[in-house]
Parts: C-alpha cells; structure tokens; sequence
C-alpha cells in the first residue's frame, strides 16, 4: 500500500452539538422535529410515542417524548442527565448531547458541551432573552464551543414577528459582546409546526438566512482543531520482543493537536530529551505524515527513556512545563471541595496528586459577577490556583481545547468531582 | 495525488483506539468481550489496529448461553485462531448447574441471566474493566449510558449515580471488587458498524446474510424453528428468506425478510429501515418500555 501523502478535512463527516434550554423553551421538541423530518425516527418508535401520548390522554403524536430516557424521567416527566442521539443525513454525521436546562444541571450542560463543536440555545420568543438564556451563552463561552446558534422558537405564538425576532436578536448580541463567542447565528424557527428547522415552511418568508440544517450541515468545523502545536500524549508503549521486532519501541497515542511529518525535530516533555521522528504507523502501513486527530504509532531515531504520561512536542515550539497554574473550574460534585485535601488531577495521559491553592473568585452564572468564596459546591465555577505533585505540560484552554483542559478526582470515592480549563500563565 | 478525507468513520475509529489504549494502560485487568456478533467483530479490528504489532495487552471472553447459532460459534473459533489471542469463554450451563441460575424452562430465553454468569466470570477473574460492544443508539436507556460505565460490588449500573464524562479524559479508577465496562464504539450507529465492515473488509457469521430457513410467526415478529423454538398449536413452519440483524440467544432472537445478500445490500437496506434493530429483533426489549434498563441496573451489558 502507497503511503498516504496528507490527509484533508474538506469533508469532515461528524459534527457534535448541544441543545440548551428547557423542557418549556421546546428543546425536546426541536430534537423531536430534526429527528422527525430528517427521517431518523423508526417506526417503533413512532409507534411506541404515539401509544404513550394515547395513555397521557393527549392528541397526536408528542414528538417531545422521543427523547424521553429512563423509567424515573418518565415517572417524572423530567430529564435527568446528558443522553446522546444520532442522525444523519446525506451531508453529514451528527451527534446530539442532550443535556436539561434546570438551573442545578450546570454540570450537565457542562458535561455535555465539553466534547462539542456547536451549541443551541433556544429561546421562547414570547420571553425573549432570559436569565438562563445568558447562563447557557456563558457556559458556552467558558468551555469555547467554537460555534453558537440561537434558535427563537415558538414564532407561530408571537404571530411570526420579524420585530420580535430582531429584539431578540440584539438584546443577545448585546449580552454575548462580553463573552468569548465569535461566531453566533440566529434563526427564528417554530419546532412545533416545523418552521426552519429542517422545513423552511410559508411563514418566515421575511427571513432569508438558513434553515437550521442547512447550518449544522454546512458549518465549518476544520479550524475547531488547533491545527499549528503538535502535541502527542504518548498513550501505551509498545514493545513486542518478538523474534522478528525484538528491538521495535513504538509509541502509541493520539495526535491531539497540529501535525508531524517523517524526519521532523521532536521533543520530549517534560524531560526535555530530543529526537526525530523515524516512523509514522498505521495498521495499513506507514505514512509520511499524520494530523490531529488521528490516532497513531510513532518511532523515533534514538533510544530515550519515554512512558506513558509523557508528551512529544515539535522542538522549538515548547509549551509550558510548571508545577502550578490556574484554571477555571466546574465543581460537578455533591461533596464540596475541601481546601486542605489533596485529589488527584488527570490532564492528557497523565495522573498527578494536586491541591487547589487559591480560590480567587466564584462567578455568579447569571450575572457573570465575581464573589469571594472559600469553598466550592456542585455547579459552582471559580478561578483558582493549583499545585500539582509532577510537572504538567500546559496549553491554556482558549488556545488548545483538547491539551488545555483537565478532570479532578477525588482519591478516596474516585468520583469526578470537577472539571478544569487551564488558563494563560501570568505575564 | 487526491488526499482522501478525513470520514465520520475515521474520526468514530480514532476515538475508539484512543478508548481502548486508554483501558490498557490504566486499568490492572481488562477482558474484552467477543461473542462473534458484528459489533464484537468490529471491536477486534479496532484492537488490532489500537495494538498491532503486539498482542493484546487483554484476554478476549464470550459468555455462552449454549442458545448460540451454531455458525456464530464456528465463525468465533476461526477468528480467535487467525487473531492468535487467547479466548476465555464461560458458560450458563456452569451457572445453572451450580443453582446460580434457575430457568422455569429448559427453552426459556438466557439473555436476561447471561448477567449472572458474566459477573461470575468476572469475579473468578478478578477483571476491572470489560470492554464491549454496546452503543448507544440501539435503546433508549443505552443513551444515557458513558463511554466508560462504572459499576458497584454487586455489578449493578445506577442511572442516576454515574461520573460525569468530560471532553475525552476517561475516570478508569476502581475500588477493589468493582468494575467498569467499556464501550469504544458508544457513538456507533448500525449504519457506521455496516459501514465500517464493508470498509475493513471484515467477515461475519453467515446468518448476517439472507438465507432460507424456517420460521414462525409469533406476537410481531418471526422465529427461527430450532431445538428450542418449535411451532405451538395453531403456528405453522414456514420457510422464508430472512437474514439476522443481531446474532443472540436463539430462542428470541428474531430475522427479518430480506434478500440482502452481501455487506453492500446491507449497507443500502440498513440506511432504508424503518425499523430499530432492536425493535426488529428481541422479543425480550418488547416487554414494557424499560426493560433493557431494568435488566442493565441488574448487571446486564
């Protein structure tokens, strides 16, 4: 097999997206309909909903019960926790996190917004832009999904108003100037009657944007990537000691970030040894170059003492190597942090003892006001300092989302009790 | 020359080796479970290629309800051999005959009590992690369900207690006695597992593919005739053209009619159906609306 020169991202087939907003704002009925009208619904389904909304004693087919989970939802009527859906369609592959928008679910939509490429916050046009409209954008913002869609449902209630629409949207724009999010789209839509949502329908003709589909089919997603700082994690070490590869040391792992070519100048962190890249593998055989975020088999021309933990950086293009820094942190637990306790902190494919140092302020979600605290309880997110047992290589968050970010564990319930976002050293 | 793109299946088959180099490293006592269904298949693949060229840092395991088809067992013998790995396989048998396992009927459905043997199993090998080939798009409760799925001392799976799962930094950690299952191709689909076969170019058991064979009807699916499913007064055999969609306990796993003859007809009758695949398929997901939830909180895959 020849070797496979580059690898392009003209096509990138999966996009991930979160829904933000609340059972009321339609949110289950928007994922209903894109479900719905994509034909991603199966009969059973179809069926099965259609018998339950028959037993609430309701008309039609409620296309909100799709999304519907476990046995204690039901029994509630609540959503409980992140559920994950799929659907397709010629274009592209997609991957819904469903996460609730309940005021205590901060960690869910947290949970659920980590691994996106794109958030949709719903807002009722009849409410217009509400207090939990700016926590979903703030959170958005924090954990730097790269592309925001505001969908203001329930037109067909506020008689398709292109004013109310356009209020909306500046009282939003408003707001989001002071957050991170570069790149927001509005769409005014009605999931109930299928109104731009995959459907443009006859009721918004003054809107000439695109349907919502359109947009998730269409965004571009290559630059999601930090495609500039190569930064491997070395995963597993393999050394088969057979007869035929009985000297055979490759490093295994996944390129997080940028790219690395045969012959390329590497360094080791964080003991700083150099090398260069001899071998690039694939299980079909190896290439020349390989990008994020393929996962691959690297051997390097020199015999250098790496594990697991370690990571394989361009020389020249060194990250910092520091034993404390600061981040942002979601508190996802129900025990709150302990100042005076040690836990334990997984950034990449390493595992260090940690304490958190300093606690500088705690942000209200609501008013982005920053308040003393000296603890830290579920859903709370605070700028803190922390020390850490072994040097970690650190990527501030904002440029590098896949090296920049960290999980907290607690040793004893091996819980994780929260989730981290490096921040830019002190100048 | 034209790069080819980087496709959904290699961002889905990234994320799966990541997954599992992640478990080999940090867990002391992986297994990964193999029955020789298309799912399990595709996950030796991913192992070969998360692995190669060592061997597997984990034993492969198949928990037998002796229900199997008998070409899936074959078609589980051949791979282990070609793969070189090593294949523990456990039996309900051994389970029912140490009273561990009490059937109302010799021909009742196993799979609900293939939950007994597999935390047997992993008991009596002390495994930390099983990886299987569970996604989350075949029922509702498996939506909820993390990549890596923490489960107590008793085996159990509490829905409303479960680690919150960042970005893809996985918690592997375990007391003594408990356990996580490990599911690389969570984000799978049917249509990307079809898919990702047709690309590989891997083989599977032949009852994937249609074929004559006997059947009745009952409730709202067919029943292959076997040892264990025979017609009932007012049932009539019939010989019909169907294929298998999962590969299961014989006694409830239904086919489906179709001519879909090779990977590729599949591939196009999978992207057509109206119908889930467990929907399609197991008389026991029909019971009442949670029934893979209930039987999931009791140590079921």
């Amino acid at each position: 097999m020849s070797a496979i020169e580059k690898i392009s991202f003209d096509q990138t087939g999966l996009l991930r997206f979160i829904t933000a907003g609340s059972v009321d704002d339609g949110k289950s009925t928007l994922i209903g309909r894109l479900l719905h009208d994509s034909k991603s619904i199966f009969e059973d389904q179809l069926t099965s909903i259609t018998n339950t909304t028959r037993k609430r004693g309701m008309q039609g087919v409620d296309l909100s019960l799709l999304t519907d989970g476990l046995q204690a939802e039901r029994e509630q009527g609540i959503t409980i926790d992140v559920a994950y859906r799929y659907f397709a369609t010629p274009k592209r592959k997609f991957i819904i996190a469903d996460t609730p928008g309940h005021e205590q679910y901060t960690r869910n939509m947290v949970t659920g917004a980590s691994t996106a490429n794109l958030a949709i916050i719903l807002i009722d046009a009849r409410k217009g832009v509400l207090t939990q409209s700016r926590r979903h954008a703030y959170l958005a913002s924090l954990v730097g999904i790269p592309h925001l869609v505001v969908a203001v449902n329930k037109m067909d209630l506020v008689d398709y108003s292109q004013p109310v629409f356009e209020k909306i949207c500046q009282d939003f724009a408003a707001f989001a100037e002071k957050l991170n999010l570069r790149n927001i789209e509005y769409i005014p839509m009605s999931a109930l009657n299928g109104d731009m949502v995959v459907e443009r329908g006859d009721q918004l003709n003054w809107y000439q944007g695109s349907t919502l589909i359109d947009l998730l089919e269409n965004v571009s997603i290559e630059d999601d990537i930090n495609h500039e700082d190569f930064r491997f994690p070395v995963q597993w070490v393999c050394r088969p000691q057979t007869k035929e590869l009985h000297d055979f040391r490759g490093y295994m792992g996944r390129i997080e970030s940028g790219s690395i070519h045969v012959g390329d100048n590497i360094t080791v962190l964080p003991s700083g040894l150099t090398s260069r890249i001899k071998e690039i593998i694939l299980y079909e055989g190896p290439i020349n170059e390989a990008i994020a975020p393929q996962s691959v088999t690297l051997t390097i021309e020199d015999h250098l003492d790496i594990s697991r933990g370690d990571v394989l950086v361009k020389t020249g293009e060194t990250p910092r190597v520091t034993k404390a820094f600061d981040a942002m942190l979601c508190w996802l637990s129900e025990q709150p942090l302990d100042p005076n306790r040690k836990y334990l902190i997984k950034q990449s494919t390493r595992m260090v003892k940690a304490v958190i140092s300093r606690i500088d302020y705690r942000v209200d979600v609501n008013t982005m006001a920053h308040e003393a605290t000296n603890t830290l309880k579920m859903n709370d997110i605070a700028h803190v300092g922390l020390k850490v047992q072994q040097p970690l290589v650190c990527d501030d968050y904002a440029r590098n989302r896949s090296t920049g970010c960290f999980i907290v564990i607690d040793e004893s319930s091996n819980n994780t009790v929260a989730a981290g976002m490096i921040s830019p050293a002190e100048e | 020359m034209n790069n080819p793109p980087f496709t959904h299946l290699d961002a889905l088959e990234s994320e799966a080796i990541h997954i599992m180099r992640e478990v080999a490293a940090e867990c002391a006592n992986p297994v990964l479970l193999f029955s020789g269904g298309k799912d399990s298949i595709v996950l030796l693949r991913l192992a070969e290629k998360a692995f190669r060229p060592g061997r597997f840092p984990f034993p492969l395991m198949h928990i037998d309800t002796e229900h199997n088809f008998p070409e899936v067992i074959e078609f589980r013998d051949q791979r282990v051999k070609e793969l070189g790995e090593r294949l523990i396989v456990r039996s309900m048998e051994d389970s029912i005959k140490k009273g561990r396992v009490v059937l109302r009927s010799e021909n009742q459905s196993r799979n609900a009590f293939q939950s007994v043997t597999l935390l047997d199993a992993i008991a009596e090998f002390k495994f930390d992690a099983c990886i299987g080939g569970a996604r989350r798009d075949e029922e509702k409760a498996r939506a909820k369900e993390r990549i890596f799925s923490f489960r107590d001392e008793f085996g159990q799976w509490d829905p409303k207690n479960q680690r919150p799962e960042l970005w893809d930094i996985y918690n592997t950690r375990t007391h003594p006695g408990e356990n996580i299952r490990v599911f690389p191709i969570s984000n799978w689909t049917e249509l990307d597992v079809w898919e990702y076969i047709a690309r590989e170019k891997l083989e599977v058991p032949r009852i994937y593919f249609a074929h004559q064979r006997a059947v009745i009807r009952r409730a709202a699916g067919l029943l292959p005739v076997s040892h264990l499913v025979q017609p009932q007064e007012g049932e009539k055999m019939e010989q019909m053209i169907v294929r298998f969609r999962t590969v299961g306990d014989m006694s409830c796993t239904c086919p489906v009619e179709s001519d879909a003859a090779n990977v590729e007809e599949i591939i196009a009758e999978t992207a057509m159906t109206r119908i889930t695949e467990r929907g399609a398929t197991r008389m026991d997901d029909q019971t009442s609306d949670a029934s893979m939830e209930l039987r999931k909180k009791e140590g079921y895959f």
